[in-house]
C-alpha cells in the first residue's frame, strides 16, 4: 500500500513521517515513532487515554488520522518535562498519588494542562466537567482532581 | 484486505466537489471524524476515497451578515462556544453543541457531521431545526437550499446525493425579545446520548405575548421531529402554566419512540413534555432578557 508523507512538528520538533491513510494519529505516534506514552484504552473517543494537543487543541488521537496532522502543531506527553525537570503537573501527580496503574496519566495530565492554560485558576466543578473525558479505572479521581487543582495553586503563586 | 483509501484535502468548494463526483467508487466527506473514524475503525464503512472538508474556508468560518449568522458545517463545538456574539445569538444552538461528548470531542464534532450522521439522537439537530436553520448545499448539479429539517431522513440516512455536500447554516436574524434552548435528558451528567432531548426558538412581542415559536424533539423517532401543534400551543400566549401545558401534551403525542436500555418508550413520552417545557421557560427568560 502506498504511503502518504506527512510533514508535522512534534513537541516543538520538525518531524516528518510516512503513513497509511487509515492511521490513526495514535497509531502513527506509537508503532511509526514510537512516541509510547500517549496510551489506547478504548479506540472509541470515550476514555481520553490517548490525548494530545494539535494546534494547542486537546483531541483524541486515537479519533485523528495521521495525514491530518500534516502542516500541524502536536504535543504529547513526552513533551511536557523538561528534560529531567518534570513539569508541575507531573510533580503534583506523583505527590497526591493521582496514579495507580497509569495507563490514564498521560492522556489526563495532557487535559489539565490545557485546562490550565485557558484558565489558570479553576473551581473544582470546572475541573471535573474538563476531565470529564479521561476515565480512570484506578483512583477514584479525587487524587487527580487535588493534584490539579494543587498545581494549579503552585503555578498562579509563580506567577505573581 | 481492505482496499487502498485515497485522502485529500482540498481547499476550495470546486475542487471538493469535482473529487468527490470524480471518484468511482466509495467517497466519504471527513469534518470532525468523531462518527466516522470510529465506523470505519470498525468496517462498517470502507470508503476508497476520503475528502477532509476542513481546510475550506466557508465550511469552517462564523460570519454575520444582516444580522443573520452563517455557521459554516465543519465548524466545531468549542469554536461555537468561543465566538461571543453567535453564542449570544443563539444560547440553545450552543449549548447543543456543547454537549456532544468530552472537551476533546468538541474540539472536533461538527454541526454538519452531527446532521449528516443522522443519529436520532443528535443533540445539536433539533436545535438547528427549532432555530429555523437553511442549509446550504453543493454538489455536481450547483448549489441548492434546503431546510435542516428535511436533510436526515432516518438512522444514519439522510437525502443528499452524491458529490453533495452540506456548506453552512444560515440563521434568522434575531428578532427583539427572542432566544432558543435545548435541553437533553441522559442517565447521568456527562458522556452519554440522550435519551429525549427538546429544542425551542421563541419570539415575544413588547407585550410579552410569543408571536413565533419552533419546537424540535429528538430520540423519540427516527429523526428529530418539529412538533408545530406544540409552537401553536405556545403562539398566541404568555407562553403561562396552561399554555406550556398544552405545549407539552402536544409533544407527547407526537413521539414515537423506541424501547431500548435507555428508556422505554412510554418513559420517553412522558419526559418529552417535560423536557419540552423546561427548555420553553429557559428560551422565555432569556427573550424576556434580551431586547
Ligand atoms: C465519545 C463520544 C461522545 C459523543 N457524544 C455525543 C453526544 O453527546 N451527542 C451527540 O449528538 N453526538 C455525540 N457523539 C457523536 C459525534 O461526536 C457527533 O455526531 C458529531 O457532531 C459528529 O461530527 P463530526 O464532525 O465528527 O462528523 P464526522 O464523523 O466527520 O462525519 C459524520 C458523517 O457526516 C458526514 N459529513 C460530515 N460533514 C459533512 C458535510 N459538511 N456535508 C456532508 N456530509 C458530511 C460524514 O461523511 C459522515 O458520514 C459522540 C461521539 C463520541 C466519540
Ligand atoms: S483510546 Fe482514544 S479515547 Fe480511548
Ligand atoms: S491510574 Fe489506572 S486508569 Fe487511572
Amino acid at each position: 500500500m502506498s504511503k502518504q508523507h506527512v510533514t508535522t512538528q512534534i513537541n516543538g520538533n520538525s518531524v516528518e513521517f510516512l503513513c497509511e491513510t487509515r492511521q490513526t494519529l495514535l497509531e502513527v505516534l506509537r508503532d511509526e515513532l514510537h512516541l509510547t506514552g500517549t496510551k489506547e484504552g478504548c479506540g472509541t473517543g470515550d476514555c481520553g487515554a490517548c490525548t494530545v494537543t494539535v494546534d494547542s487543541k486537546m483531541v483524541c488521537s486515537c479519533l485523528f488520522l495521521g495525514v491530518e496532522a500534516e502542516g500541524k502543531s502536536i504535543q504529547t506527553i513526552e513533551g511536557m518535562a523538561q528534560g529531567d525537570k518534570l513539569h508541575v503537573l507531573q510533580r503534583k501527580f506523583t505527590e497526591h498519588a493521582a496514579l495507580q496503574c497509569g495507563i490514564c496519566t498521560p492522556g489526563m495530565l495532557i487535559a489539565a494542562q490545557t485546562l490550565l492554560e485557558r484558565n489558570p485558576d479553576p473551581t473544582e466543578e470546572q475541573t471535573r466537567y474538563w476531565l470529564s473525558g479521561n476515565l480512570c479505572r484506578c483512583t477514584g479521581y479525587n487524587q487527580i482532581i487535588h493534584a490539579v487543582l494543587d498545581a494549579a495553586k503552585e503555578l498562579r503563586g509563580a506567577k505573581s | 484486505m481492505m482496499s487502498e483509501m485515497r485522502f485529500e484535502s482540498p481547499q476550495t468548494l470546486e475542487a471538493a466537489v469535482a473529487l468527490l463526483s470524480g471518484h468511482n467508487g466509495i467517497t466519504k466527506i471527513l469534518a470532525g471524524g468523531t462518527d466516522l473514524l470510529i465506523q470505519m475503525r470498525g468496517g462498517r464503512v470502507e470508503p476508497t476515497l476520503l475528502v477532509d472538508v476542513k481546510s475550506i474556508p466557508e465550511l469552517t468560518s462564523i460570519s454575520q451578515n444582516n444580522g443573520a449568522f452563517r455557521l459554516g458545517a465543519a465548524v466545531n463545538a468549542m469554536q461555537m462556544s468561543e465566538h461571543e456574539a453567535f453564542a449570544q445569538s443563539w444560547p440553545g444552538l450552543t449549548e447543543a453543541a456543547m454537549l456532544i461528548g468530552s472537551y476533546q470531542i468538541k474540539s472536533r464534532a461538527t454541526v454538519g457531521g452531527n446532521l449528516c450522521n443522522a443519529s436520532p439522537a443528535a443533540d445539536s439537530v433539533p436545535a438547528l431545526i427549532a432555530a429555523g436553520a437553511i442549509a446550504t448545499i453543493m454538489g455536481p448539479q450547483g448549489i441548492r437550499e434546503q431546510k435542516v429539517e428535511d436533510i436526515a431522513t432516518g438512522p444514519g440516512k439522510n437525502s443528499l446525493a452524491k458529490g453533495e455536500i452540506v456548506l453552512y447554516f444560515t440563521l434568522p436574524p434575531r428578532a427583539p425579545h427572542s432566544a432558543d434552548a435545548y435541553l437533553r435528558f441522559i442517565p447521568r451528567t456527562e458522556m452519554d446520548i440522550a435519551v429525549v432531548g427538546a429544542g425551542i426558538n421563541l419570539t415575544l412581542n413588547d407585550k410579552g405575548i410569543c408571536i413565533e415559536a419552533r419546537v424540535c424533539i429528538g430520540a423519540v423517532a427516527e429523526k428529530a421531529l418539529l412538533v408545530k401543534e406544540a409552537a401553536a400551543a405556545l403562539i398566541g400566549s404568555t407562553c403561562d402554566e396552561s399554555a406550556l401545558e398544552k405545549m407539552g401534551a402536544a409533544v407527547s403525542a407526537a413521539c414515537r419512540p423506541i424501547d431500548d436500555k435507555r428508556g422505554t418508550k412510554a418513559y420517553r413520552i412522558k419526559v418529552s413534555s417535560v423536557m419540552a417545557r423546561r427548555a420553553a421557560t429557559i428560551a422565555l427568560n432569556r427573550a424576556r432578557r434580551t431586547h
